[in-house]
């Protein structure tokens, strides 16, 4: 009944709020204006984007609070992840601005999809309900499949978005499925709500863990774990590079959220049987990342594997936290720490080597071979030296933020006792040098074949130089970071 | 006590090295002359460490801490004793030899050249002034970039094999010891500091589990047979200046990790898996030997030659007397002076021939008097003549090795025959004889600055053969110290 409504505290959803009004603007602005000035509708995302970020951090009290109906949750993980998903946002707008437009694909189209896409990740990230994780995921999952075929004439860029959406479609689907087995075992959608049930366990674990076979196949494959890695290097490969940039950057961050608030704040009860799960997906994903990007001569495609590895690494965070069934909060908030620094730092990288893709391509012409590579050294020194950076940081060699997030994250295996799957994990990395050496070979040791001047403009080049520069810097100082990412998980487990 | 110096010695050339980056090669008058300045500069911040070093005392000196990684208990902690110091000094010193030698014969891209080995001269620093496990790790696994691109960019015809074969090799040790510096990072309850980990004891199974992954990560860059083998590749394809930095430098590191870490850290494990160090140190000394005699690249004879001469080293540490381990660090600092200087000569020659093949020679003296009266003397030193640093080293591991037990000496003794058998017939090839051929007939003698090179490295070799007390002058508490840790059990 209508009296029975009661008005929810819209503060704490303010950003997902404003973000949603800024879009209609950017609708009715594309629409009057769109043909005529297309720098409105861009002008009008940033200043969404920015102005988010503005009222995250302003409505950021450290507090854990509840609403609409305990679906939704604002605590201090969600500004953290937020601000760094409008960080990511930007950052991928200013490196694909110039790409996009020379391609004549910088359409109004384009923005309210990155716009949505954004909203999906915000709410995923604040979601504490089922179903509000499920309505950010499709949010999120239905803009990004729009954006892969935003090249509508491209038809590997179509294959793509149709491989991305019929297997994205089959994951959400197993998500769903798994999300029904809970509720009919605990009676309830909400994560709280789950986690209480879990803990007075009096639910059926056989259909909780067959629930959670199928929620923790929806989570890898939004993180792209094998097996559930299929879609990454065809759709890496197919898409615009710009929007390669956006699926490898900011969608990790909500797929972390996803993945901590479903198995760490909901089913950490049934905590002994994913870390075996994720175990296996991470060994095997560290594995054949590492192992399939070698023989890749697209740079998006090796960059596509290197997610994989990389995503497995972060995996092997996430599994930590428990020892042998005992929980000890000092051990959890480690692990999930560093798997939380491990997606940071691997955001920060993988904007910068797409970033390079895009340094690299102009009007008409795709860098997107390694063999683009060839030379950089004698056309730019300054931006080789950038790409040196961020490829020796993808490969964990020190002084750089990848050494400190591997780091981190071995840290927490071995103090959870996963000594052996450590020593693997470092093998893997090994190999995975290989292909990381290899781009730096082609660029200091060889001589160009394409000595055409670097057309990127200069927002490119700032954006990029800084990007490369906290890649090393927060290598020198990782100080912060971490513990802004421990003091988080502190506050909001 | 003056406490910023270890810092200056890492972080002058490294920060130095930047405009000498930003300059770019076409200045190429300016891009020499500020190498030069760093490294000099560089050199002479290190020279207090050894004046204002207190000899009588074993334990760390010119200490800096400060908290690094504050989640990770990791600190930005730095001090060196007796054995470290003077690997800071040696290096610092070839750093300014290896800017001199690629003053006029680097053509291209002479800046990144330059600032490369000013960076790895930090990062060495570095390396031998940590007494954090993760500072250490990090410097040590850093210095690698470099190295690669030294390699890579400025070798020879095969240089990127080398280069990703240098690269892959050490990675694959050094990786294995960041597993177990965190497995001592979670058993000692939370610290990164070695200095505290030679005080933790340790189980036999884990201690020589240990053992096995620094073993691992030191022996690749010892290196040790049967991982020696990036070493000839890397030598005969890196430009002379990274060939000089390998063989004085980075084959030191993985020795210093020896009695850095292994030693003193797992002093059961060290002790148990001795007789295999041994056995492995006297084929490389014995079986390497042979190999060199049977080289046709002078590169690869002297690599060879540096494989068996670091086989001495390991041997010295391993026999666990005094004046072993002592004659093994004597041995390092002589080996780093000679086999920078024989590099240096071969690097002189090829500069001329471009060939670094015995064969394409014969009779250099004849048109190269002054090159090769420096030449005989390095080659004299490098078979361990008396008088010259070789010998002492060498002298002194033998004795060590023969008060452990007879027929190890002795084996150990053959070397001062194979040595001198590989390089004087080498030099006799290269050096004597009638003038092989047209090419070596038109060879011009070494200008003022090559004689400056080499020259400055006799008199280092000349004084620490005649004179050596004030290189073993320093070691001494440090190593005295050193062997009462390893002598007690860490066992419970």
């Amino acid at each position: 009944m209508l009296n029975n409504f009661v008005m929810p505290d819209l503060y704490p959803a303010a950003p997902e709020i404003f973000l949603l009004l800024m879009s209609f603007l950017v609708l009715f602005v594309d629409l009057v204006f769109g043909a005529t000035h297309r720098w409105m509708a861009a002008m009008l995302t940033m200043i969404a984007l920015i102005g988010c970020a503005a009222i995250t951090l302003v409505t950021s009290d450290g507090q854990t609070t509840l609403t609409f109906g305990n679906m939704f949750v604002d605590d201090l993980l969600s500004d953290f992840l937020k601000l760094l998903t409008y960080l990511a946002v930007i950052m991928m707008l200013v490196y694909g601005r110039q790409y996009m437009a020379d391609r004549g694909l910088d359409k109004g189209e384009f923005y309210l999809l990155v716009l949505y896409a954004t909203l999906g990740m915000m709410v995923m990230i604040s979601a504490a309900n089922f179903l509000t994780i499920y309505l950010g995921l499709e949010l999120m999952s239905l803009s990004l499949y729009g954006l892969v075929a935003i090249d509508r004439d491209n038809t590997r860029a179509t294959e793509a978005a149709m491989k991305y959406f019929v297997l994205g479609a089959l994951a959400s689907g197993l998500l769903l499925y798994g999300m029904s087995m809970i509720y009919g075992a605990t009676g309830t959608l909400e994560i709280g709500g789950i986690a209480q049930a879990l803990y007075h366990g009096q639910s059926e674990k056989t259909v909780l863990v067959l629930g959670l076979v199928f929620l923790v196949g929806g989570i890898a494959f939004k993180l792209g774990l094998v097996p559930f890695h299929m879609w990454i290097p065809d759709v890496y490969h197919g898409a615009p590079t710009a929007v390669t940039m956006f699926i490898g950057s900011a969608p990790k961050l909500a797929a972390f959220a996803m993945a901590l608030r479903l198995l760490v704040y909901g089913l950490f009860g049934l905590a002994a049987d994913w870390q075996t799960m994720l175990l296996i997906m991470a060994v095997l994903s560290i594995a054949l990342g590492n192992l399939a990007a070698i023989a890749q001569t697209n740079i998006k495609r090796m960059l596509a594997y290197s997610a994989i590895s990389h995503m497995g690494y972060m995996v092997l965070g996430l599994m930590s936290g428990v020892v042998g069934g005992q929980v000890d909060a000092f051990t959890a908030i480690n692990a999930y720490s560093s798997a939380l620094y491990y997606t940071v730092a691997y955001v920060l990288m993988s904007l910068g080597a797409f970033g390079m893709v895009l340094l690299l391509s102009r009007a008409g012409y795709e860098a997107e071979n390694l063999e683009d590579f060839k030379g950089l050294n004698k056309r730019s020194p300054w931006f080789a030296a950038m790409m040196l950076i961020i490829m020796f940081s993808m490969a964990g060699i020190p002084f750089f933020i990848g050494f400190f997030a591997k780091f981190a994250v071995l840290l927490a295996a071995i103090k959870a006792g996963y000594t052996a799957v450590a020593v693997v994990a470092v093998m893997f990395s090994l190999i995975g040098a290989f292909y990381y050496l290899r781009v730096v070979k082609l660029m200091y040791f060889d001589t160009p074949v394409d000595s055409a001047p670097i057309a990127a403009g200069m927002d490119l080049r700032v954006l990029l130089s800084l990007n490369g520069l906290a890649v090393a810097g927060f290598g020198l100082f990782p100080d912060a970071v971490m513990m802004i990412c421990t003091t988080t998980l502190m506050r909001s487990l | 006590m003056n406490s910023q110096l270890l810092s200056l010695a890492i972080w002058v050339p490294i920060l130095g090295a930047l405009p000498v980056f930003w300059i770019g090669s076409e200045r190429r008058t300016l891009v020499r002359w500020l190498s030069l300045a760093v490294a000099v500069a560089g050199f002479l911040v290190t020279i207090p460490l050894y004046t204002g070093f207190d000899a009588a005392q074993g334990g760390m000196q010119f200490v800096e801490q400060a908290p690094w990684i504050t989640r990770f208990n990791t600190q930005y902690f730095l001090g060196v004793d007796g054995i470290s110091m003077p690997f800071i000094l040696l290096n610092s010193l070839i750093t300014v030899l290896v800017v001199l030698a690629g003053w006029e014969v680097i053509e291209e891209k002479q800046a990144q050249y330059m600032g490369a080995f000013l960076v790895m001269s930090g990062l060495m620093n570095g390396i031998f002034s940590a007494l954090d496990g993760i500072l250490f790790y990090v410097f040590f696994e850093a210095s690698l970039i470099p190295m690669y691109i030294i390699i890579g960019a400025w070798g020879g015809p095969n240089r990127v094999y080398a280069a990703f074969k240098f690269f892959l090799y050490t990675l694959l040790g050094s990786l294995l010891m960041l597993v177990a510096l965190i497995w001592l990072f979670l058993e000692s309850g939370g610290s990164f500091n070695i200095l505290d980990w030679h005080q933790l004891p340790i189980g036999i199974k884990p201690q020589i589990l240990i053992f096995i992954a620094f073993l691992v990560s030191f022996a690749v860059k010892v290196p040790m047979w049967p991982v020696h083998t990036w070493l000839p590749d890397a030598h005969v394809e890196a430009p002379t200046g990274g060939s000089v930095v390998l063989a004085a430098i980075a084959l030191k590191l993985g020795a210093y990790g020896f009695v850095r870490f292994s030693l003193p850290i797992v002093p059961d494990a060290s002790h148990q898996l001795a007789p295999l160090i041994i056995a492995l140190s006297l084929i490389a000394v014995i079986y390497i030997g042979f190999v060199a005699l049977v080289q046709t690249d002078m590169k690869k004879l002297i690599a060879y030659s540096s494989i068996s001469h670091m086989g001495f080293v390991t041997l010295g540490f391993f026999i666990f007397n005094q004046i072993g381990i002592e004659g093994a660090l004597v041995q390092m600092i002589s080996h780093g002076f000679v086999s920078a200087a024989m590099f240096l000569c071969v690097g002189v020659m090829y500069d001329r021939m471009h060939s670094r093949q015995i064969a394409d020679y014969g009779g250099v003296v004849n048109t190269m008097p002054k090159f090769a009266a420096l030449f005989v003397f390095f080659a004299m030193a490098n078979s361990g003549l008396p008088a010259t640093s070789g010998f002492v080293g060498e002298f002194m591991v033998i004795l060590g090795a023969i008060k452990f037990n007879f027929w190890i000496g002795f084996a150990a003794a053959t070397t001062l025959i194979l040595g001198a058998a590989y390089t004087l017939w080498m030099v006799k090839r290269v050096v004597f004889g009638e003038v092989g051929n047209a090419h070596v007939a038109e060879l011009k003698d070494i200008g003022h600055r090559e004689f400056l090179v080499l020259g400055l490295l006799a008199v280092c070799v000349l004084a620490m053969g005649l004179y050596p007390f004030p290189f073993t002058e320093v070691m001494h508490a440090s190593v005295d110290n050193l062997l009462k840790h390893v002598a007690v059990s860490k066992l419970q």
